[in-house]
C-alpha cells in the first residue's frame, strides 16, 4: 500500500485537496447517469426524491382530512370524498412511504458504506427495485387521480370485492408490485450483510443499524408475500366472483383479516425497526458512548421481527376471532412490547455519563425516545383485551400508531437524514434551523395526536366524516389537532427548504463532522462511487472511540480535510 | 338469578374510580373496563414520565462541556438487563390477566337474557325485539336487565359501538355475533357503527335508550300491531312451505325433513361424521345451505333459501324454530312463549317495513347505582311480553 504514494500520487492527492473531490454526485453527468446507475448511494437518492414526492402528496391528504374535521358536520367535502381522503393518506403514507423510508434511502445508502463494502450485493436488482417501486407507485397514484379508491388502506372484505365501486384492482395491483421491491430490496440486504462485510467486521462488530436493517429485511422478506397473496385473492373474488372471502360463496371475510394483518403488522415493525437502527447510531454518536447493552438491543430487533409474527389476531379482538384465540394474541403481544422496552432502557442508559450533544440529530433521538415510549405504552394498553374492545377502531388507535409511524419511525428519519446529510450531499444544513424545525415538529406532532387519545377514549370512532356536536370536548380536541396539524406541516416543510438551501450554499463537510466511529465516516463526504479508496480493515468494536488513531479517515479525504484546515476534534483530544 | 349474574360481575372487586375524559359509565361492564384503564395509564405515566426524567436529567448533567471531550465507554450490565427484560415482562402479564379476564367477562354471553336480534346493513341499524317490536337506529332496553344482541348483517362487515356500555362487537356476514350489557343508568346513549362500511359510515349510528322497566313495559305496550319474533316466524314457515317436511308437532308423524318440535339447543347427528349443536348458526346454515350439515338419516333434498329469505325472516323463523317444544313459562330461552303455533295474532307481513318509533315515555331522572336485584333479568317473558300478545 505504501509504495502508492509515489510522487505523482502526492500530486494528485495535494490537488485534490485543493478542490471538491471526485465523489459519487459528481463522478458522472446527465440524467442516464442517474437513471441506469447502479450506485447504491444513488439509487438512495432516487428513493429519497420519491419517497419524498409520495410523502408530500400523503401530507396533503391529511391536511384535508384535518381541515374536514375541524367542524362536527360533514361540510368541507362529502362523506364519499372524505372516505377516500383518508384511504389515500393510508397508502401513500404506509406503503409508498413509511416502509420504504428508511430502508430504501438512508439503508441502501448505508449498508455497504458501513459493513465496509464498494456496493450492495446485486447492484442491478438494486435498480430493479427503484423501478418496480416507482412502477407500483404511478399505477396506485393514477388510481388515486382516476377517481380514487374509498376502502380505507386496510381493503377489508366484502366492502373492498363486492360494495366499492371505486378503483381498488388498480391500487392494489399498485401495492402488489410495489411489494416486490420491497422483498427485492430485503434480499439484497440480507446477501451483503452476510457475504461483503469488510475483513474484522464481525457480526458483534457491526453498527446496530445494520442488525435492524437486518432483521427489517426477514421480515420483507417473509410477510411481503403474504399481502401480495392477500391482494390477488381480492382481485380474483372481484373479477372472477371466486369465493375466498364471500360467504355467499362459501368465503369467510374474517379470513382475510387474519391474511391481511400478518403482513400488516409485521410491517409495522418494517417502519419502526429501521428508526430504531437510526436512533442506536444517533445516540452512540452524539453521546460519543458505546450502545449499553450492545448484543440485548441487537438480539431485540431479531426477537422482535420474530415475535412480530405471531401478533397479528390483536387486530382482531372484537372481529369475531375466538376468544381464546384472541387471549393468546394478547399473551403474545405482550411479550414482544419486552424487546421495545429493552432498547429504550439501553438508549436512556448509554446517556449515563456521556458526552451529550444538542445537535439536530440528538434533538430527533430525544424525540423518539419520549414518543416512542409513548407509543409503546399505548400498544401494551391496546394488547389489554378488556381495554381495547372498547378503543379499538377509535381515535384511541389512530393516535396510537401516529405516535409509532410519526413520533416514532418519521423522527427517526428525520434525525438520520440530518445526521447523514454531510455525509451524502457533502454540505452541511444549518444547524440553527435545524434545532428549530426539530422543536416545531416536535410540538405540532404531540399538538395534533395526543388530543386523539382522549377523543378515543371518550368513544370517537375513526374513520368518521361527521361526528356529534352534542358531546362536549370533541370539537375542542379537533380543532386542538387541526392547528397542530398546521404546526406539524410547517415544521416538515422547514428543513425540506434548507436541505435544498444547504446542497447548493451550505458549508462543506468534512469527512467526520460529529464525530462518529462508523466506517462511513472514514472516507470522504461525499463519498467516492467505490465508497472506500482501500478496503476497511476493522480492528475496533463497534462504537469504540479509542483508539483515536482508528479515527483516522481512510484516503484522501485525510488531506482534503487537513488541507482547510478542520482538524477531527478527537485528534486536539489525544495532543 | 340477577343476584348469581351481579355475583359473576362483581367477584373481583372493582374499586369505583373515574378516569378524566372517559364516556359516561352506563353498564356493569364499564367500570370494569374504567378500572383497568385507570391500572394501565397509572403503569403508562409512570414509566413515561421515567423515561423523560432520566433523559431530561442526563441531558442536562451530561451535557457536551468541551467540543473534543470522549466519555469513558460503558458497555453494560447484565443485571440491569435482566431487571429491565424481567420486571416489565412481570407487569405486562399482571395486565394480560386482568385485560383477559374483563374480556372474558364481556364474551361469555349468560344463558338468561332478553334476546334481541339485531341486522345491520348500509346504513342503518334494525333491532327486532322477541315481542315483535322493531326499531330502526334506536334501541329500547330496560334498565338493570341482561340484554342479549344476536346479530348479522345483510352487506358489509359493522361493528356495534356503545361507548357508554364499553362494548364492542364486529357484526359479520354470514354469521352471528352475540354481545350482551345490563345497562345500569337511564338515559340515552349513542350508538355506532366502527367498523368502516363504506360512504355513509358516519352516519350510521344511533341511540340505546335505557328505560325504567315499568317505562319500558308501557314502551312496548304502545307498540301496536307488533306479533312476535316467533309469530312472524311461524307465519313464514307456513308462507314458505317448510312445513310441508318439517314436523312441528310432536305427535305427528316424521316429515321428510327432520322434526323440529324440541330440537333447538339439542346435539343433532349429522351424515359423515359427529355430531352439531342446534344452536342459531346451524339453522341459519341449514336454511340457507341444507346440505353442508346434513341431518343423518335424511336425503339432500331440501332446496336453499338464499335470496328467498332476508336476514331479519331468518331470525323469525329461528325464533320460531326455538319456541317450539321449549316448557311454558319455563326458564330456558329467552324468547317469547308462544308454543306449537298457538298464537294467533294481527297479521303484520314479517318482511313489512317497520316504522322507526320514538320512545313514548320519555326516561325521567338517570338513575344512579347498581340494578336493583329483584329486578327479573327477562323482561320480555313477564306482562310486557304478555300485555303484548294480548293485543
Amino acid at each position: 500500500m505504501s509504495n502508492e504514494l509515489t510522487a505523482t500520487d502526492a500530486r494528485a492527492h495535494e490537488w485534490r485537496s485543493r478542490f471538491p473531490t471526485v465523489n459519487y454526485l459528481n463522478a458522472d453527468y446527465g440524467i442516464k447517469s442517474w437513471l441506469l446507475t447502479k450506485d447504491h448511494k444513488r439509487i438512495a437518492l432516487l428513493y429519497l426524491v420519491s419517497v419524498t414526492f409520495f410523502f408530500l402528496i400523503g401530507g396533503a391528504y391529511a391536511g384535508a382530512i384535518r381541515l374536514e374535521l375541524l367542524t362536527p358536520q360533514g361540510d368541507l367535502v362529502q362523506s364519499q370524498t372524505y372516505n377516500k381522503l383518508f384511504t389515500h393518506h393510508g397508502i401513500m403514507m404506509v406503503f409508498f412511504f413509511l416502509i420504504p423510508s428508511i430502508p430504501a434511502t438512508l439503508g441502501n445508502f448505508l449498508v455497504p458504506m458501513m459493513i465496509g463494502a464498494k456496493d450492495l450485493a446485486f447492484p442491478r436488482i438494486n435498480l430493479l427495485s427503484w423501478y418496480i417501486y416507482m412502477l407500483g407507485g404511478v399505477l396506485t397514484f393514477s388510481a388515486l387521480l382516476f377517481g380514487g379508491v374509498d376502502t380505507g388502506w386496510t381493503f377489508y372484505v366484502p366492502y373492498s370485492t363486492n360494495f366499492s365501486n371505486t378503483y381498488v384492482v388498480l391500487a392494489g395491483l399498485g401495492i402488489f408490485i410495489n411489494g416486490f421491491s420491497s422483498i427485492l430490496t430485503g434480499l439484497n440486504f440480507i446477501v451483503t450483510i452476510h457475504t461483503m462485510r469488510a475483513p474484522g467486521m464481525t457480526w458483534f462488530r457491526l453498527p446496530l443499524f445494520i442488525w435492524s436493517h437486518y432483521a427489517t429485511s426477514l421480515i420483507f422478506i417473509l410477510g411481503t408475500p403474504v399481502i401480495a397473496i392477500t391482494i390477488l385473492l381480492i382481485a380474483l373474488e372481484r373479477l372472477a366472483h371466486v369465493g375466498i372471502f364471500d360467504p355467499a360463496l362459501g368465503g369467510d371475510p374474517v379470513l382475510f383479516q387474519h391474511m391481511f394483518w400478518f403482513y400488516s403488522h409485521p410491517a409495522v415493525y418494517i417502519m419502526i425497526l429501521p428508526a430504531m437502527g437510526v436512533v442506536s447510531e444517533l445516540i452512540a454518536t452524539h453521546t460519543r458512548k458505546p450502545i449499553f447493552g450492545y448484543s440485548f438491543v441487537a438480539f431485540s430487533s431479531l426477537a422482535i421481527a420474530i415475535f412480530g409474527f405471531l401478533v397479528w389476531g390483536h387486530h382482531l379482538f372484537v372481529s369475531s376471532q375466538s376468544v381464546y384465540a384472541g387471549m393468546i394474541f394478547s399473551l403474545i403481544s405482550f411479550v414482544v412490547a419486552i424487546p421495545s422496552a429493552v432498547k429504550v432502557f439501553n438508549w436512556t442508559a448509554t446517556m449515563y455519563k456521556g458526552s451529550i450533544s444538542y445537535d439536530t440529530p440528538m434533538l430527533y433521538a430525544f424525540a423518539f425516545i419520549g414518543l416512542f415510549t409513548i407509543g409503546g405504552m399505548t400498544g401494551v394498553m391496546l394488547a389489554a383485551l378488556g381495554f381495547d374492545v372498547h378503543v379499538t377502531d377509535t381515535y384511541f388507535v389512530v393516535a396510537h400508531f401516529h405516535y409509532i409511524m410519526v413520533g416514532g419511525a418519521m423522527m427517526g428519519y428525520l434525525g438520520g437524514l440530518h445526521n447523514w446529510w454531510p455525509k451524502i450531499t457533502g454540505r452541511m444544513y444549518p444547524e440553527g434551523w435545524g434545532r428549530f424545525a426539530a422543536l416545531v415538529v416536535f410540538v405540532g406532532f404531540n399538538l395534533t395526536f395526543f388530543p386523539q387519545f382522549l377523543l378515543g377514549y371518550m368513544g370517537m370512532p375513526r374513520r368518521y366524516h361527521a361526528y356529534p356536536a352534542d358531546v362536549p370536548l370533541w370539537q375542542v380536541l379537533h380543532v386542538m389537532s387541526t392547528a397542530g396539524a398546521s404546526i406539524l406541516g410547517i415544521g416538515l416543510l422547514i428543513p425540506g427548504v434548507y436541505f435544498l438551501w444547504s446542497m447548493r450554499y451550505g458549508r462543506f463537510a468534512p469527512a467526520n463532522p460529529w464525530p462518529a466511529t462508523g466506517l462511513e465516516w472514514r472516507t470522504p463526504s461525499p463519498p467516492p462511487t467505490e465508497n472506500f479508496a482501500v478496503t476497511p480493515v476493522v480492528t475496533w468494536e463497534a462504537y469504540e472511540y479509542r483508539p483515536v488513531e482508528e479515527m483516522r479517515v481512510i484516503g484522501p479525504g485525510e488531506s482534503a480535510e487537513q488541507a482547510a484546515g478542520v482538524q477531527p476534534p478527537l485528534d486536539r483530544a489525544e495532543t | 338469578m340477577s343476584l348469581t349474574g351481579a355475583m359473576l360481575l362483581t367477584q373481583v372487586s372493582v374499586p369505583q374510580v373515574s378516569v378524566p375524559f372517559s364516556p359516561e359509565q352506563a353498564s356493569t361492564f364499564a367500570p370494569h373496563v374504567d378500572a383497568l384503564y385507570a391500572y394501565l395509564l397509572l403503569i403508562t405515566i409512570f414509566f413515561s414520565t421515567l423515561i423523560t426524567l432520566l433523559l431530561v436529567v442526563f441531558a442536562v448533567k451530561y451535557r457536551r462541556r468541551q467540543p473534543d471531550e470522549v466519555p469513558r465507554p460503558i458497555s453494560g450490565s447484565m443485571v440491569l438487563e435482566l431487571t429491565w427484560t424481567i420486571v416489565p415482562l412481570l407487569i405486562a402479564m399482571t395486565i394480560f390477566v386482568w385485560g383477559a379476564s374483563t374480556y372474558f367477562k364481556a364474551y361469555r354471553v349468560p344463558h338468561q337474557a332478553m334476546e334481541v336480534y339485531v341486522v345491520a346493513k348500509q346504513w342503518m341499524w334494525k333491532f327486532q325485539h322477541q315481542t315483535g317490536q322493531r326499531e330502526i337506529n334506536e334501541l329500547h332496553v330496560p334498565v338493570g336487565a341482561r340484554v342479549k344482541l344476536t346479530m348479522t348483517t345483510e352487506d358489509v362487515i359493522h361493528s356495534l359501538y356503545v361507548p357508554a356500555f364499553r362494548i364492542k362487537q364486529d357484526v359479520v356476514p354470514g354469521r352471528y355475533t352475540q354481545l350482551w350489557f345490563e345497562a345500569t343508568k337511564t338515559g340515552s346513549y349513542y350508538l355506532f357503527c366502527a367498523e368502516y362500511c363504506g360512504t355513509n359510515h358516519s352516519g350510521m349510528g344511533g341511540h340505546v335508550i335505557v328505560m325504567e322497566p315499568t317505562a319500558y313495559e308501557q314502551w312496548l305496550a304502545g307498540g301496536a300491531g307488533a306479533e312476535s319474533a316467533a309469530a312472524q316466524g311461524q307465519k313464514l314457515f307456513q308462507e314458505r312451505g317448510c312445513a310441508s317436511c318439517h314436523q312441528t308437532d310432536p305427535a305427528g308423524q316424521q316429515g321428510r325433513g327432520p322434526t323440529l318440535y324440541g330440537l333447538f339447543g339439542k346435539q343433532q347427528a349429522i351424515e359423515g361424521d359427529g355430531t352439531v349443536a342446534v344452536d342459531e348458526s346451524y339453522i341459519r346454515e341449514s336454511i340457507l345451505d341444507p346440505q353442508a350439515k346434513l341431518a343423518l338419516g335424511f336425503q339432500p333434498i331440501m332446496p336453499t333459501f338464499r335470496n328467498q329469505v332476508n336476514e331479519e325472516q331468518i331470525l323469525q323463523l329461528i325464533a320460531y324454530i326455538r319456541s317450539l317444544g321449549q316448557p311454558q313459562g319455563g326458564e330456558s330461552g329467552g324468547t317469547a312463549q308462544g308454543g306449537g303455533g298457538t298464537t294467533t295474532g294481527p297479521t303484520t307481513g314479517g318482511a313489512s317495513p317497520t316504522t322507526e318509533r320514538s320512545n313514548p315515555l320519555a326516561p325521567t331522572s338517570p338513575r344512579q347505582g347498581n340494578p336493583s336485584p329483584q329486578l327479573p333479568p327477562r323482561v320480555g317473558q313477564g306482562g310486557a311480553a304478555n300485555a303484548n300478545r294480548r293485543q
